[in-house]
C-alpha cells in the first residue's frame, strides 16, 4: 500500500539495525559528544524528515554545516539582483531565493513593488523565457556545484544574445577547510554531500583528509544512505584513520563526472568571498571567466546597488545567529528569535527562508526534532 | 514549544497562505471574523466552534449549514473540474458535521467578462451530474459578472442545508481513540500541481474529488456513538485537520507513516515535488474519529464502498503531547508540524 515502505533504501528493519551499530560503535569510543557535521540541506532535510534523530545515540552531535546554498548567498549577492529587477530586468531565479532578505529588500519585496521577478525551476525555463522576448533576461544563479553544472552547460550549448548569468554559485569543498581550521572546532569527520560529489568524485577530498587528518565520508540521501554512512564515519573516527569513504558508490566514483568538471571549469572560475554569515572563503564562489562577459550580468550592466542602501539595517538583524548556526556552533533552539519573530512567513535570517536551512527545516518539522523522550 | 506569533507586521496586507487552510488562515480568522462572533448566542454549534460547518437546533434535529466559495486553477483537472468540486465540498462539510437528510444546495456564480458559455456550461453540467449522484437539489442561485482581470475565470459559491438528529463534531476525540482515513491521501493537490506544473509522471495522478455522503451514512450507521468526530482534510491536508481534531480535543495523536495510505502516482509526484502527501489538500476523502473498539468494524464497512477501499487506520490520540502530532517514520519519531499554508494557492 505504502510505496515509500517498499523502497530499497527506507526499509525500516534495516534503518533499525543500522541505528543499533551505530549505538553500539559509538559507545564503544566511550566518550561524549562525538561530533560530525554535514555540509548539505538535504542531508538534514531527511534527517528531519525521517526523524532520525530519535535514533542517533545522545552522545552523537550530527551538526549541520553551511548546506544550505540559498542561506548563504550574501547579502550583496541579494542585493544585485534586487538592484537589477528594480532596473527593470525581467530576474528568473529559484524559488528559495525569493524571500531572502537582502540589505533592504528581498526578491519578494520588489516584486510586490511592481518589478518582474519570474520563479524557475531551472535555468533551462529561464532560457525559455528570454527566447520568447527580446527584454533582456538575468538568470540569479545560485547552489553548488550541482547547479554550478547546469548553469554552466546550458551556457555551452548557447544561450539567446538578452539572456545573462547573475552568478551566485558557491564551491563547498574551500568551506570545508574553513571549519576544519576555525579555532575551537569540535568537528571530528564530515558527511560529504552525495550529488555534489556525483560531479566532483570523491577523490576532491583527499587533500582535505591529508592537511586536516579529519575522515570525510561520501554519503547519500535515503534514510539508509546516511545510517550506514554515519556508522562508517564514526567507526573512522573511533580508529583514528582519517581517510575518505565513498559509501555513495552507486552514484559516486573517484573521479566524479569528468565531462561535467570540464564544462564546470570552462565556464567557472573560483574567486574568494563571502558566505552570508559564515567568512570569507577563498576560493569560494563561482564567477564567470572572462571569455563569457558577453553573458555575464555583472559585466553588461551597471548594477547600482548604492540606493538600496539608504535604510537602516532591520534591528531584529542584530540578534539573528544564522553564521554561527551554519558554521555549526549554536543550533536553532539557541536563536532568541527561532519560532517567534523569525518564522518561515516572514523570516528575519537567511537559514528561516531556504527549505534547505536549518532554521526552516527544524520549523516544519515542529521545531523539536529529538523525541526520544516521547513515549 | 513555539509561541504563536501575533499577526505580523506584513500581515496588514493579505497573502495567499492566508487562504491556504493552515495556521496562517487559521489565525486570521481567529484575528479578524472571530472577534465579536460570541456577543450573539447560538443554539447549537456556530462560528466560535470553526467546525466544517454551523448546527443550529430546531426542535429535537438539527439544521446543518456550511458555506463554501471554490477557486481554482485550471478549472478542469484530472479527476474533476470546479463544478464537481463546487457540490462534492460542500456535501463533504455536511457530511462530516453528521448530516443524515441533505435538503438543498445554493450555487452563487461570479464570471470574468470574456469567459466562454460553452466552459460555463461544461461546469453546469459536472454540478448537475455531481448533485444527481448525492441526491440534492440546487434549490436558488445568484448570478454575477465582473470585469476582465477583476477575478480569475469563474468563482462558485454553495451553500448546503441538512438535517440531523446527532451532530458529529470534530472535537470529540478521548486518549486511545484512533483516526481512520477513508482512502489514499493528497491526490487531489498533487494532481493539480502536476497539472499546473505539466509534470509527466508514471501512473494515473488524479484528484480524488468526490461526494462522500453515502459513504458517511455507512460509518455512522455502522459506528453509532462510537463515532465521535469527523473531518474532511481539505486545504492543508491530513496534517492540518489532525492538529485541529488534536488540538480542539486536548489530546497528542500519534500517526504511523506506514500505514498513510499513498497512491504510487501521488508518491511519485510528492517526492519530484518535495512535499509531503500529508500536507496536500485531498476533496474525497474523511478522516473519522472512532472509539477504539468499534474502530476495525468500522474500517471493515469503509472499505466494502467504492470510494472506501483503501481506507486504513493512521493514528491514536495520546496524552502527550497535547495538540501536536507525533509521527513515526518506521525510523525514529518526529513532529508533524501544522502546516503554515497550503504549499500552492488555489486549489480548491
Amino acid at each position: 500500500m505504502n510505496a515509500t515502505s517498499q523502497l530499497k533504501f527506507r526499509d525500516p528493519v534495516l534503518g533499525r539495525a543500522l541505528g543499533d551499530k551505530l549505538n553500539s560503535v559509538v559507545a564503544e569510543l566511550g566518550r561524549s559528544p562525538v561530533s560530525v557535521m554535514h555540509v548539505c540541506g538535504s542531508h538534514e532535510q531527511a534527517i528531519a524528515r525521517f526523524g532520525l534523530r530519535s535514533a542517533f545515540p545522545r552522545e552523537l552531535d550530527v551538526v549541520m554545516g553551511p548546506g544550505c546554498p540559498v542561506c548563504i548567498t550574501d547579502v550583496p549577492e541579494v542585493d544585485e539582483g534586487v538592484a537589477l529587477a528594480l532596473q527593470g530586468v525581467r530576474v528568473c531565479t529559484y524559488g528559495d531565493m525569493l524571500r531572502v532578505p537582502g540589505t533592504v529588500k528581498s526578491l519578494a519585496d520588489v516584486r510586490g513593488d511592481g518589478a518582474r521577478i519570474e520563479v524557475v525551476y531551472g535555468i533551462d525555463q529561464a532560457i525559455a523565457l528570454a527566447r520568447e522576448t527580446t527584454e533582456e533576461v538575468v538568470f540569479f544563479a545560485t547552489g553548488f556545484e550541482t547547479t554550478a553544472v547546469a548553469t554552466a552547460a546550458a551556457l555551452l550549448a548557447g544561450v539567446p544574445k538578452n539572456f545573462s548569468v547573475l552568478s551566485a554559485h558557491k564551491y563547498i569543498p574551500p568551506v570545508m577547510e574553513i571549519v576544519a581550521e576555525m579555532p575551537g572546532t569540535r568537528i571530528e569527520g564530515f558527511l560529504a554531500a552525495g550529488h555534489a560529489a556525483v560531479i566532483t568524485g570523491s577523490g576532491v577530498f583527499e587533500d582535505f583528509v591529508k592537511a586536516h587528518r579529519i575522515p570525510v565520508v561520501v554519503a547519500g540521501f535515503e534514510p539508509l544512505d546516511i545510517l550506514a554512512a554515519l556508522v562508517r564515519l564514526v567507526e573512522l573516527v573511533r580508529d583514528r584513520t582519517p581517510e575518505v569513504v565513498n559509501m555513495f558508490p552507486r552514484c559516486v566514483s573517484r573521479e566524479g563526472n569528468r565531462v561535467a568538471q570540464e564544462q564546470l571549469w570552462k565556464v567557472f572560475t573560483p574567486v574568494g568571498g563571502r558566505w552570508r554569515g559564515i567568512a570569507h572563503v577563498p576560493n569560494g564562489n563561482l564567477r564567470l571567466k572572462e571569455e563569457w562577459s558577453a553573458f555575464d550580468a555583472r559585466r553588461r550592466f551597471t548594477i547600482d546597488v548604492s540606493r538600496l542602501w539608504d535604510y537602516a539595517p532591520p534591528k531584529l538583524l542584530g540578534q539573528c545567529i544564522c553564521g554561527e548556526i551554519m558554521s555549526g556552533s549554536r543550533g536553532p533552539k539557541d536563536c532568541p528569535l527561532f519560532g517567534k519573530e523569525c518564522v518561515p512567513e516572514n523570516p528575519v535570517g537567511a537559514c528561516m527562508v531556504s527549505t534547505e536551512g536549518t532554521c526552516r527545516i527544524w520549523h516544519q518539522y515542529g521545531g523539536h526534532l529529538d523525541l526520544r523522550g516521547v513515549s | 514549544m513555539n509561541p504563536i506569533p501575533s499577526l505580523h507586521k506584513r500581515d496588514l496586507q493579505i497573502a495567499m497562505r492566508h487562504g491556504g487552510g493552515g495556521r496562517a488562515m487559521r489565525m486570521l480568522i481567529e484575528e479578524v471574523f472571530m472577534r465579536g462572533a460570541s456577543d450573539l448566542p447560538v443554539d447549537g454549534v456556530g462560528l466560535a466552534a470553526m467546525d466544517d460547518g454551523a448546527a443550529l437546533r430546531i426542535g429535537d434535529q438539527y439544521l446543518i449549514v456550511t458555506t463554501d466559495s471554490h477557486v481554482i486553477h485550471p478549472l478542469f483537472f484530472p479527476g474533476g473540474d470546479i463544478g464537481r468540486l463546487s457540490i462534492a465540498g460542500t456535501v463533504n462539510d455536511l457530511a462530516m458535521m453528521g448530516a443524515t437528510k441533505l435538503l438543498g444546495l445554493t450555487c452563487a456564480v461570479i464570471l470574468e467578462e470574456g469567459l466562454s458559455r460553452e466552459v460555463l456550461e461544461r461546469v453546469q453540467a459536472s454540478m448537475q451530474a455531481t448533485c444527481r449522484e448525492v441526491g440534492v437539489p440546487i434549490v436558488t442561485g445568484d448570478t454575477k459578472v465582473m470585469g476582465k482581470g477583476e477575478l480569475d475565470a469563474l468563482v462558485i459559491n454553495t451553500t448546503g442545508v441538512a438535517l440531523t438528529s446527532r451532530v458529529v463534531r470534530d472535537n470529540g476525540l478521548r486518549v486511545g481513540d484512533r483516526v481512520i482515513v477513508t482512502g489514499t491521501v493528497g491526490d487531489h493537490g498533487l494532481a493539480v500541481m502536476a497539472t499546473r506544473n505539466k509534470l509527466q509522471l508514471a501512473g494515473e495522478l488524479k484528484s480524488d474529488v468526490a461526494p462522500l455522503f453515502d459513504l458517511v451514512q455507512r460509518v455512522l450507521a455502522v459506528g453509532g456513538e462510537s463515532i465521535v468526530a469527523m473531518k474532511d482534510p481539505t486545504r492543508g491536508g491530513v496534517a492540518s485537520a489532525l492538529h485541529e481534531m488534536a488540538g480542539k480535543a486536548g489530546v497528542g495523536m500519534l500517526v504511523s507513516e506506514a500505514d498513510v495510505p499513498v497512491s504510487e502516482a501521488a508518491r511519485a509526484a510528492s517526492e519530484l515535488l518535495g512535499i509531503d502527501p500529508l500536507h496536500v489538500a485531498n476533496e474525497g476523502k474523511a478522516l473519522i474519529g472512532v472509539r477504539p473498539e468499534a474502530a476495525e468494524r468500522v474500517l471493515a464497512a469503509i472499505r466494502e464502498h467504492p470510494l472506501g477501499r483503501d481506507a486504513a487506520i493512521i493514528g491514536t490520540a495520546i496524552a502527550e503531547p497535547k495538540g501536536k502530532l507525533v509521527l513515526d517514520t518506521g525510523f525514529g519519531r518526529r513532529l508533524l508540524a501544522e502546516p503554515e499554508g497550503e504549499p500552492l494557492p488555489r486549489i480548491c
